[in-house]
């Protein structure tokens, strides 16, 4: 009983912050510490978020638009 | 950013929310017990007032760039998520949320599922689904009040912004006691998914130690950025469906 609500609590909140596609989260979370990296060690590489955000937003739909075609 | 564009952003994150929240409590009321549905509408709005007057110093605590990085990582997935989304339905690949068919589908089951009383609601189905989903819509709304308001040192404004949203689409679903069909949702959708995901990569992307260029002015070029990519992207999968049929 327990566990079956601590399983839907987890699955909520999993849902809640990475929703459909985990691949757009983690992509935000490697795009932001390459920026933290690069930005102390080289320059203000201000331009990796956008460009990582865009990739994965183009990338997860176009997944999609291929998996609902192939259902 | 100023005080209009946060005002904005939250009013119509609010909305979009509200307007799904909406559908579910008039099919419920419509379909079983208008009282119950009220009161679990009501305690989810109470439990949601709890939770942001809890949240909201919480996040003011936390110093601007560990806030920035964390808020603006968060509110660039939720960004990302509404915005393919919104792209899906735009680009015909996922149907337009359909207000009218959602109304349909919950009036049934209400109508099917059965009787329940407990102390105080007259109807214990009608009473938590009402509950359920104002609290889930509404969850999301919270965290992107507080998080824009923290952001910009202005909660009450994004507060403000939120309560109105509310009124508002409660106000006008109560006056017709229908499901709001006509809110252009979808498009809503959009126009937030782009906002968030601009403000999400300008905070994000600033607490990690970025310096934008131009400071400021780079929040409408990035807005700019995700429209248009987000309109290329609709008219690609347009054009696609074509083709294929």
């Amino acid at each position: 009983m327990i566990a079956a609500r601590l399983k839907g609590l987890v699955t909520f909140w999993y849902r809640f912050f990475v929703g459909d596609d985990w691949i757009v989260a983690a992509g935000v979370v490697v795009a932001l510490g390459l920026t933290y990296v690069s930005t102390k060690l080289i320059a203000h590489t201000f331009w990796i978020v956008p460009a990582v955000a865009l990739i994965l937003l183009a990338a997860s739909v176009f997944r999609a638009a291929g998996t609902r075609k192939a259902d | 950013m100023n005080g209009s564009a946060l005002f904005v952003t939250v009013f119509l994150a609010c909305a979009v929310e509200a307007v799904e929240a909406t559908t579910v409590v008039l099919a419920i009321g419509t379909a079983r017990h208008w009282r119950s549905a009220l009161i679990g509408t009501a305690a989810a709005l109470g439990l949601l007032a709890l939770i942001t007057a809890a949240l909201g110093p919480a996040i003011t605590v936390l110093p601007l760039n560990v806030l920035r990085l964390v808020v603006g990582g968060i509110l660039l997935i939720f960004g990302l998520q509404w915005l393919r989304k919104a792209v899906l339905r735009a680009g015909g690949v996922k149907a337009l949320h359909d207000e009218d068919a959602i109304f349909r589908e919950q009036l049934a089951a209400a109508q099917a599922a059965a009787d329940g009383r407990r102390t105080l609601v007259g109807d214990w189905y009608g009473f938590t689904v009402s509950f359920k989903s104002v609290l889930l819509e509404g969850l999301e709304v919270v965290f992107i009040a507080l998080t824009f308001g923290a952001n910009q040192h202005d909660i009450p404004l994004a507060s403000l912004a939120a309560v109105i949203a509310v009124c508002v689409v409660a106000a006008v679903g109560v006056a017709i006691r229908a499901p709001l069909s006509r809110v252009p949702e979808n498009s809503m959708k959009f126009v937030v998914g782009v906002l968030l995901c601009a403000f999400g990569t300008f905070w994000g992307a600033e607490g990690t130690g970025v310096e934008w260029p131009g400071s400021d002015a780079a929040l409408p070029v990035l807005i700019g950025l995700y429209a248009g990519v987000g309109l290329l992207l609709a008219l690609a999968l347009r054009a696609r469906n074509k083709v294929s049929t």
